[in-house]
């Protein structure tokens, strides 16, 4: 683990914590079963309250939500938690908001914590935005004093001025996460921590909320926890990630490497060029007409180009038709997840029969550097500018390009994300 | 970056004598507000408002003279009726709902204490607060009506004793408390209670002089039963000094405000015991 231990005082420190949960229904639910089962146990009876074909009762077995989980995080760090749904990341964010306590183990909290596991906490819908301000100020551990002299910046961040004096049901849901989000962003707290915040709120108010995180981290030196399955957030915010998985720490350290290892993204060494596609699962009866067998990338070792270097592919397929003016969709996700583009070929004709070739050349120097995942189809347009697709067989083709810099400056994908278009004209106007 | 003055330590061993009352006076802002928002909160989108805290009592008092005084003509010391009953009915009713507010602080509060942390315990006090500006409120009324009869010499109030006022409404709200944080800390795991807190309490009443004096027991055994209950002493002692009529039993003080003691104790034990886990269970 190849952390950033610079010699920072330390924030937050977890040794050892496991949280334990019990499965099923809790207790009997009512006391009157729980005496049954106990009286029953005592004489040795069948417990009446046992699942029948179950040897031991729901009650008995246990998940452990984390399983041992020992980190460390320093001052002014801004660190992301990723994980698939169940992998912990919730109820490590509960022990250290302290909504519940670990099973086992220790947490030591360097600083007072702002917790924001959801936005609009102990806000009272009769009541109105200001008076939930205060309210909300003070479940999270401000005086009153403190609101007072912080409430003019509150409402200016919150962009919701004119409604502070109406009773928030009449909110826009928007507006409730605005005003909620910007009591939390004005504590005075050392440590911050967030649960998908974000996931709220349009998309101008998500940027100015990223940004007073990061200024949070790196002006004000705060620490920052931030749990998302937005990678882009956790990009741009956090300079260290944590991968959990089954309430394990399985990576600690490099965002982009941790994104990684989440995605299940192959490593940079294994970008093959070959991919026989034959028995991939189509949907939607895909594959009868036309079939495509193989997909190969021309003069590489491996999938990995420059950016700005041609490309070229060759497509295997068999078709049991003739068809006139079949075009190749050269479709471009980034972390197999979100779609940016697409590239068309020009339309070509395939002849009945098996085994025939094509090769394409898809300009794709529009794309940054960084990794990418292409699946492939054809399709044939009809008169009135729908398309039927032939055979679209699932491929995940990883791309890498490399070169942090498109003309000549280097390229942050962070703010810029994928798409670098070619430079353009100017000139200066004659007066 | 200088190393900051706030620690803190999260275990999974917890002790059962750490009380964290500092920490609640740290969140006292926070006990105003949920008081305030008790109150705010119920008389929102009403017609009458907060007079509802005056026309609760005039009625339930009007109807306690009518039933108890006039039909079952239990005897009130020489006491106007209108008046004991308004009086009793006060004190009752601050013991009653320190206790009944409090017996669904973990379930009622569960959105809000399973999503944030603050001192839980916050919650159970603000609630004591509010019942005890809701007595004040009815004691201003009963006031009203004491200064009426006192003009025509039918009460005369022990004004020495008012200065225990205030020891004897601590008193029956930190027991309220405690049997309330007790009962809501049971309920979380087990709902059976806060159904029995419901007739319970109203149960409770009848065994405690409220509709009556103590003294309409006589010197049977049943007035010792009576005692033992722990609310009957300073329910006596209140109506001594505001009415000027109503038995003073030391022993019984003392019975009731060790078993306060103990109960708010072993309340604020258990709650802290239950908070740290409860969102698991609830």
């Amino acid at each position: 683990m190849e952390h950033i231990s610079e010699n920072r005082p330390i924030a937050i420190q977890l040794s050892g914590v496991k949280k334990r949960y019990k499965l099923g229904q809790i207790g009997g639910g009512t006391l009157q079963a729980d005496l049954q089962s106990w009286w029953a146990r005592k004489r040795g009876k069948e417990d009446p309250n046992t699942i029948i074909g179950q040897k031991e009762r729901l009650v008995g077995s246990t998940f452990m939500a984390l399983n041992g989980i020992d980190l460390t995080i320093y001052q002014g760090e801004a660190v992301g938690i990723i994980g698939s749904n169940g992998a912990g990341k919730s109820t490590m964010l509960k022990l250290l908001s302290r909504v519940t306590a670990p099973t086992e183990g220790d947490i030591d909290l360097y600083g007072r914590v702002a917790s924001m596991l959801e936005v609009g906490t102990g806000f009272n819908r009769e009541m109105t935005g200001r008076e939930n301000v205060y309210m909300n100020g003070a479940i999270l551990g401000m005086t009153k004093a403190e609101i007072d002299a912080k409430m003019e910046d509150i409402i200016e961040f919150s962009e919701v001025r004119e409604f502070i004096d109406t009773p928030v049901k009449r909110y826009s849901s928007g507006m409730y996460v605005k005003l909620a989000f910007s009591v939390a962003a004005h504590l005075d707290s050392e440590i911050m921590i967030m649960d998908e915040v974000l996931a709220v709120g349009d998309m101008t108010f998500q940027k100015k909320c990223l940004d007073k995180m990061r200024e949070a981290a790196n002006k004000e030196g705060r620490t920052v926890l931030y749990v998302s399955h937005n990678m882009n957030t956790i990009r741009q915010l956090c300079s260290r990630c944590v991968v959990l998985n089954k309430g394990k720490i399985i990576f600690d350290g490099d965002v982009e490497e941790a994104i990684k290892i989440y995605l299940g993204i192959p490593d940079s060494h294994d970008y093959p060029v070959h991919y026989n596609l034959k028995d991939n699962e189509r949907f939607f009866g895909r594959g009868t007409i036309i079939h495509i067998n193989t997909f190969d990338f021309i003069g590489k070792e491996t999938a990995v180009f420059e950016v700005n270097e041609p490309v070229s592919f060759m497509v295997n397929l068999d078709s049991i038709r003739e068809i006139q003016g079949a075009r190749l969709v050269f479709s471009i996700k980034t972390d197999e997840i979100r779609q940016i583009g697409m590239a068309l070929s020009k339309p070509f004709n395939i002849k009945k029969g098996d085994n025939q070739t094509f090769v394409f050349h898809p300009d794709i120097s529009a794309l940054a550097h960084g990794k990418y995942c292409v699946n492939f189809e054809i399709i044939e347009e009809d008169s009135t500018g729908n398309y039927r697709s032939y055979d679209n067989p699932n491929a995940r083709i990883f791309i890498q390009l490399e070169n942090e810099y498109a003309h000549g400056i280097r390229w942050y994908r962070q703010y810029w994300d994928s798409v670098s278009f070619p430079e353009f004209e100017v000139n200066q106007r004659e007066v | 970056m200088q190393s900051t003055p706030y620690h803190i330590h999260i275990s999974s061993k917890h002790s059962f004598f750490k009380l964290n009352l500092k920490e609640v006076w740290e969140y006292r802002d926070l006990i105003m507000l949920f008081t305030k928002r008790n109150f705010a909160v119920r008389y929102k989108q009403t017609i009458l408002g907060p007079a509802w805290l005056f026309i609760n009592p005039i009625i339930s008092s009007l109807i306690y003279t009518f039933i108890f005084g006039r039909i079952a003509g239990i005897g009130t010391d020489g006491v106007p009726q209108l008046l004991f009953y308004m009086t009793g009915n006060a004190i009752w009713n601050y013991f009653s709902s320190c206790l009944t507010r409090n017996a669904h602080t973990f379930t009622s509060n569960a959105g809000v204490f399973g999503k944030v942390y603050f001192p839980r315990l916050t919650t159970p006090i603000s609630n004591m607060f509010t019942s005890a500006i809701e007595f004040g409120i009815q004691m201003i009324l009963a006031m009203v009506f004491l200064l009426y009869y006192m003009y025509f010499g039918a009460v005369h109030p022990n004004w020495l004793a008012w200065l225990a006022v205030p020891a004897v409404l601590i008193h029956l709200g930190v027991m309220g408390l405690g049997f309330g944080i007790i009962i809501s800390s049971l309920t979380t795991k087990y709902r059976d209670l806060s159904i029995l807190v419901g007739f319970g309490v109203s149960l409770w009443m009848y065994i405690t002089p409220v509709v009556y004096p103590l003294s309409q027991a006589g010197d049977s055994i049943y007035k010792t039963w009576l005692l033992i209950n722990p609310v009957t002493a300073p329910i006596e002692l209140f109506r001594y000094a505001i009415l000027g009529q109503g038995s003073i039993v030391p022993w019984a003080l003392i019975w009731s405000a060790v078993f306060t003691l103990v109960v708010a104790v072993f309340g604020i034990m258990v709650f802290n015991k239950v908070e740290r886990t409860f969102m698991d269970t609830v």
